[in-house]
């Protein structure tokens, strides 16, 4: 069942998109496990970041800032717990809490159900989110951290590309309206 | 009371819920601590999932490297193929069992070269969640008598160490983490180096000034045995390309080990100096030479059936 509210005095329709019961933290167990899983075996996989997709995607449909920014957290938390020596808990956390926060305040305000903003606004998310680890390790934790360098630029783009697929599987655990 | 308007409510929620993750950080820095409490919690609710799925895509990629690949191959024989479908499913079971059975082979026939060496075959059942760092899962943890700081190694060569061991599952960081590193020596010279991880598929030979000629691509690089993890003259690699730097060369280094096709490991039960077996070692080999007196179990966990 899709709810819609009003914005801007009734012009804009948004549809907040409702999920099956237990598919946001399936999806979400399923991109952390499949995220620790996949390098061993195709170790280019390493550039995907799926957290940080469900984050997006979850943010972008549920359009609640609260709700986004609590998953980002702890899916970002998570993803820290799971990390090497040099990610302590906290680092994906913060930076995955303000995604889960932006995506849900932008999902709000526009239609992001087709490919190409989807495609869009994942570069876009992909690069505030390194934008924030870089900001924290700078300076939180003294670390030298690039803000952009061209291997992730290049993740950002297949991050974005692999993203307009994995939304529309991730459609799939919506209710229908 | 004034109530907050919804988007102040979040507002507040967000520079909440950031706050207390600095103070987080800030404690673990503080602490020096990793938050071992969630760390095992998550690592213990993901584990099962990480091992179940490393046998079923063993299983699977054995499967399409023996069947499939074969399929393409003589597609002439269609017809068949379509006819021995069945038999050469069992076949591909079997071979599959044999590609195992003989990575299981060199692993024992390694173990009984070191048969005074205490250590445990154990399965990498995953990896890192974050493309930073460079650390594996494996299937054995404090139960085993795995414990931080030791030596993970193949056949082939040192691998790296561990850095977090829970009841059943370790944390290793391989050698090619921007924060590992290992003793080392040059086969030919016995100049001994540390040898470091550049987060990238390579490795570093570190404080060779320029002016040092000794070294050539194509040497051999051992464990020196000096870092008190590893026994000395174990392989790390190779020199793949020297280039000068501004101090010091830039060396780079294939590792031994193939740390990008991990599959089965051997952890060394102790971070003790093995000093014995160095002096013995041939100096030109770089075939493993480790030993200590006592000798624990070494059995690798047998494979789940599919």
């Amino acid at each position: 069942m899709n709810d819609t509210f009003d914005i801007r005095g009734g012009e804009l329709h948004i549809e907040v998109h409702k999920f099956r019961a237990g598919s946001i933290i399936l999806a979400t167990a399923f991109a952390l496990v499949l995220q620790a899983f996949l390098p061993i075996y195709f170790p280019k996989a390493a550039i995907l970041d799926l957290p940080l997709l469900v984050v997006i995607y979850f943010g972008l449909s549920r359009r609640n800032p609260s709700t986004g920014l609590l998953l980002g957290m702890a899916i970002g938390v998570l993803q820290d717990s799971l990390s090497g020596p040099t990610v302590p808990l906290g680092l994906y956390g913060i930076s995955k809490t303000i995604i889960g926060y932006l995506a849900s305040s932008i999902g709000a305000r526009l239609d992001t159900e087709h490919p190409a903003a989807r495609f869009a606004l994942t570069i876009a998310f992909f690069g505030v989110h390194q934008g924030l680890i870089a900001l924290t390790r700078r300076l939180l934790l003294s670390q030298p951290e690039p803000w952009f360098t061209l291997h992730l630029g290049i993740a950002a783009l297949i991050n974005a590309f692999v993203a307009v697929f994995l939304f529309l599987l991730l459609d799939r655990l919506r209710k229908p309206s | 009371m004034v109530a907050l308007p919804s988007r102040h409510r979040s507002l507040f929620l967000l520079g909440g819920v950031v706050l207390l993750q600095v103070l987080l950080l800030a404690v673990q820095i503080k602490r020096d601590s990793q938050g071992r409490l969630i760390r095992v919690w998550t690592v213990g609710a993901v584990s099962p999932f990480e091992r179940a799925g490393a046998h079923g895509i063993s299983h699977i990629r054995d499967t399409w490297n023996h069947y499939f690949a074969l399929q393409n191959t003589s597609r002439e024989n269609e017809e068949l193929k379509r006819e021995n479908g069945a038999l050469k499913l069992q076949i591909t079971q079997l071979q599959s069992k044999a590609s195992e059975a003989d990575r299981l082979a060199a692993l024992l026939k390694f173990r009984q070269m070191n048969v005074d060496v205490p250590m445990v075959a154990a399965r990498v059942i995953g990896g890192s969640a974050d493309s930073d760092s460079q650390t594996i899962y494996l299937d054995r943890g404090e139960r085993d008598g795995i414990r931080r700081n030791m030596g993970v190694i193949t056949p082939d060569g040192v691998v790296g160490k561990v850095i977090e061991s829970y009841k059943d599952t370790a944390q290793v960081l391989l050698l090619t983490d921007t924060h590992s590193g290992v003793g080392a020596m040059m086969v030919e010279s016995r100049v001994q180096k540390p040898v470091g991880g550049t987060g990238e598929p390579l490795l570093q030979l570190k404080y060779v000034s320029n002016e040092d000629n000794s070294v050539n691509p194509g040497d051999r690089i051992v464990t020196s045995g000096t870092d008190r993890i590893f026994p000395g003259d174990l392989p790390v690699g190779t020199i793949a390309d020297i280039k000068p730097g501004s101090t010091f060369k830039q060396i780079r280094v294939k590792p031994a080990a193939n740390l990008e096709r991990l599959e089965e490991v051997f952890v060394l039960l102790t971070i003790k100096h093995l000093e014995g077996k160095k002096d013995s070692a041939d100096p030109n080999s770089a075939a493993p030479a480790a030993a200590t007196p006592s000798a624990a179990s070494t059995n690798p966990r047998p494979p789940e059936k599919p």
